[in-house]
């Protein structure tokens, strides 16, 4: 019995089954989401895909993309980083302050002090989680206006220009290699190296346990805490590498920079199928999720929808991914369902 | 190693001397407390290499709490633990592992999002090149597995929706793959019947041949006599004594568990049976069940017997109108049954106590009281306001009424032992005064003193005149308590049984195999 039973379930090749895999993906469903705003976009105004308009397209979507990939590794693990915007803030202006203090600083020692400074603050986030045993949205809630209020007081009404900072430094936003933006091309290398750690390696596995069953992740002997911290950690210091783009890209840096990015870069890993009470997504749905917010709101201003409507057509597409991944699941959940009745 | 024999305190640890066997691992005189609850006084077990040994005890008994000292979960307050003859202290379950012992939990403890391999090899996952997981080299060896195991689960299906069933038996892949030396089961079986668990025993008999020591945890003695080398009882959170499983009877056993003796394990009443009640014709849902038909009258309780996944509980939640059927018909008192509405089905009288009680029956942080009343909510509700006044007094009738064992009606539910809840639910649905209650597996993971008087409980609602239609997996429950017996096989019933003919063989095998599919 158990042979032949076995024989509907196991049975297909395994590449026909990979690609089979691919097109149900909620990857997949969020990339081709984004082809189609892109193509109906294209067709209503040619323009939207000069040059100048992928370029911008990239390089605007960048930063979120880095900080959407910190931020799926957190809500995979059933946390959330609300205080990203600030980190995002306390960064972008350490690397004006670094530049305004110390003018002949290497770049990729800027670099590395952003990163690392955005590290810090991800494992205060971390710790607190950790050790309080309070919801990170409480906690993080928290540290979004204890990192905002430490910025004011930092920044006060100063700001730092693009100007006052090295060419080679600006540039890096506006230097091609092959027409893609180098510091897209950044972004890439960190998605898919953050794509194979979440995908292959036991570290990467950890997270969505812990974030899939945390009590049962505990009795496997995972050490849940410290890859909460890890992942908090990860968080922040891509948050930090975003900054320093963020510093690169943007004209000024003051007080108020990435005020209120936070919910953005929420959406943006929920649209890009990372569940919100985690466990399962993936940090290239994320990025994905992220390029297509970015892209919407090109796209729609290329439409010429009213700038009012573009926030609500944003709000329209969240509900709408996780409606969808709804539906799936539970259709998922019935075929399996009837398959095993029917094996029994 | 003769350390552990040597230690003079323990002479109850093993009643015969130790000379034929040696102890892989002792726990003497562990203790546990949690506030001021102790939980384990005199913990204290012995396991021999290449044996299965069996622990009993009602719930409450400190068996979870003796499990999870082993598991490295709970640390004892004192006491020795002995692996291998060296003295052992576990800060972490991790300690465990890698001390060679493995859990299975009563409670499946799998990812719901991670495939069945990763649930298997988490942590462990075979690494090719660069470092990374490699995947087919992990399929591979989850398939492996079950095969061992004769089960066919596919390997790269996510663990979210599996029955209780396969994710024992993944929890057992898992152990298997560990190689662990020591095997702690949890009440493995309860989710199990028939076939899974005579797979389960053949594994776990060929893992003691092999030389593995297995520490078995149940409520049905049928499984513990016909497994078991040797059977330590555990009473109040204590030891009371280790048998060889020959040198002991049920009876025995049943006496020390309890500490008194109970006089029938199903004091099935005579009860008047009456009129249909329900009548089901023709029931069919694709690939689910089909032509299900059969009737309950009033005074009678009758049984659906079969294995886990025959469909008997979809039948059930297509009768009470949770899940739809295709085609056929449901009659109550004759009159036809609107579909696919649960409200349609408790206002024609019906009541359904689920499986899962913590899940679906009971709302586990509210009080007894809220609980006990949460079918009544129209009923005591003024105004659209609900009366606490009166929710306390129905509660309260009904609580005594079946002798719910509670400190206080505003106490939380997930306070009470698993009986106390199962009773909190029987409750709630007989307030709606039933002419047909539904119940689903009643006593799974309830203790045996407790286990009776559910079962008595059950048959003074069908002398009351309740028509009872029981699912259950135990084979003595249902031929101890059922006047008609319907088996089911693969969606289909394969046998309908007068309480008369109905022998322990017959139900099985029809339940095992039903004789059209089979040529």
């Amino acid at each position: 019995m158990s042979q032949n039973a076995s024989a509907p379930i196991l049975h297909g090749t395994t590449a026909s089954r990979a690609i089979g895999r691919i097109f149900v993906s909620r990857e997949f469903s969020v990339f081709a989401a984004l082809a189609l705003l892109i193509i109906i976009t294209e067709v209503v105004n040619p323009r939207f895909l000069s040059g100048q308009g992928v370029k911008d397209l990239l390089l605007n979507s960048t930063i979120f993309v880095v900080m959407a990939v910190g931020q799926a590794l957190v809500i995979i693990t059933k946390n959330v980083d609300l205080s990203v915007g600030s980190i995002l803030g306390l960064t972008a202006f350490g690397t004006g302050s670094l530049f305004a203090a110390f003018p002949t600083i290497p770049i990729a020692l800027v670099f590395l002090i952003g990163m690392a400074f955005g590290a810090v603050l991800g494992a205060i986030n971390g710790f607190i989680v950790t050790l309080a045993g309070v919801p990170a949205l409480v906690i993080t809630l928290g540290t979004l206006y204890i990192y905002r209020g430490i910025n004011n007081a930092w920044a006060g009404s100063k700001q730092y220009f693009i100007g006052n900072q090295p060419a080679a430094f600006g540039t890096l936003s506006v230097q091609t290699i092959g027409g893609i933006p180098t510091i897209a091309i950044a972004a890439l290398i960190v998605v898919i190296i953050a794509a194979i750690f979440m995908f292959a390696t036991r570290a990467g596995r950890d997270l969505y346990a812990v974030g899939s069953d945390t009590d049962a992740a505990r009795l496997f002997g995972i050490k849940v805490n410290s890859r909460t911290v890890g992942a908090f950690t990860a968080c922040g210091t891509l948050t930090g590498l975003a900054g320093v783009f963020y510093a690169s890209r943007f004209n000024s840096v003051g007080a108020d920079t990435g005020s209120g990015f936070e919910l953005q870069i929420v959406a943006a890993v929920v649209v890009g199928g990372v569940a919100i009470f985690g466990g399962s997504g993936t940090v290239t749905g994320a990025a994905i999720g992220a390029v297509l917010l970015t892209t919407m709101t090109g796209a729609l201003a290329a439409l010429n929808v009213s700038k009012f409507w573009q926030q609500a057509i944003v709000g329209v597409l969240i509900i709408a991914a996780i409606l969808i991944d709804r539906i799936l699941s539970l259709r998922t959940a019935r075929k399996l369902r009837v398959s095993e009745a029917r094996n029994v | 190693m003769t350390m552990s024999q040597s230690t003079s305190d323990s002479p109850r640890a093993d009643p015969r001397g130790s000379s034929e066997s040696t102890s892989v691992l002792s726990l003497i005189s562990a203790t546990k407390s949690f506030g001021a609850v102790a939980a384990l006084t005199d913990g204290s077990v012995d396991l021999r290499a290449g044996e299965i040994h069996a622990l009993v005890g009602e719930n409450g008994a400190g068996k979870s709490t003796l499990v999870k000292v082993l598991a490295g979960v709970h640390q004892p307050d004192s006491g020795r633990f002995l692996v291998e003859g060296a003295d052992v202290v576990f800060r972490s379950p991790a300690d465990s592992k890698t001390a060679g012992i493995s859990v299975i939990y009563q409670e499946p403890t799998l990812f719901p999002d991670l495939t069945v391999a990763e649930n298997i090899f988490i942590g462990r996952q075979p690494r090719g090149r660069l470092g990374l997981i490699d995947r087919p080299a992990m399929r591979t060896m989850a398939r492996e597995l079950f095969g061992r195991l004769g089960v066919p689960i596919d390997p790269d299906r996510i663990a979210d929706g599996l029955s209780i069933a396969d994710q024992q038996i993944i929890e057992i892949a898992k152990a298997i793959s560990l190689d662990a030396r020591i095997l702690v089961m949890d009440e493995p079986t309860a989710a199990l019947s028939g076939v899974e668990v005579d797979r389960l025993f053949a594994v776990a008999r060929s893992l003691r041949d092999r030389g593995t020591a297995i520490l078995f945890i149940s409520h049905r003695f049928d499984e513990v006599f016909e497994l078991c080398d040797r059977i330590t009882v555990m009473r109040d959170g204590a030891f009371i004594a280790t048998h060889r499983t020959a040198e002991i009877t049920v009876d025995g056993l049943v006496r020390e568990m309890v500490g008194r003796d109970i006089a029938t394990l199903f004091p099935k009443q005579e009860a008047q049976i009456g009129e249909v009640v329900l009548s089901v014709a023709g029931l069919s849902r694709s690939g689910v069940f089909s032509d299900i038909s059969f009737e309950v009258r009033s005074g009678e309780i009758v049984a659906l017997a079969g294995l886990v996944g025959a469909g008997r509980t979809e039948v059930a939640r297509a009768i009470f109108g949770i899940d739809r059927y295709d085609s056929g018909s449901v009659l109550i008192d004759g009159k036809p049954l609107r579909r696919h509405t649960p409200q349609a089905a408790i206002d024609a009288g019906m009541g359904f106590v689920p499986e899962d009680r913590r899940k679906q029956g009971l709302v586990m942080d509210l009080s007894v009281a809220r609980n006990a009343t949460l079918t009544l909510r129209t009923q005591l509700a003024r105004f659209g306001l609900i009366n606490a006044k009166e929710e306390r007094k129905a509660a309260e009738e009904w609580t005594t009424r079946l002798q719910v064992k509670t400190g206080s009606q505003d106490l939380a539910v997930s306070t009470l032992s698993g009986g106390n809840q199962q009773k909190v639910v029987i409750a709630k649905w007989l307030a709606t005064n039933p002419k047909l209650l539904i119940v689903d597996e009643p006593t799974r993971g309830i203790d045996v003193g407790t286990k009776a008087e559910v079962h008595r409980l059950i048959s003074e609602l069908a002398v009351r005149g309740i028509a009872v239609l029981m699912i259950s997996s135990e084979l003595p429950e249902v031929l101890g308590m059922a006047d008609t017996v319907l088996v089911m096989h693969e969606g289909r019933i394969s046998a309908a049984l007068d309480r008369s003919e109905a022998t322990a063989e017959i139900v099985m095998h029809a339940a095992s195999a039903s004789p059209e599919i089979l040529t």
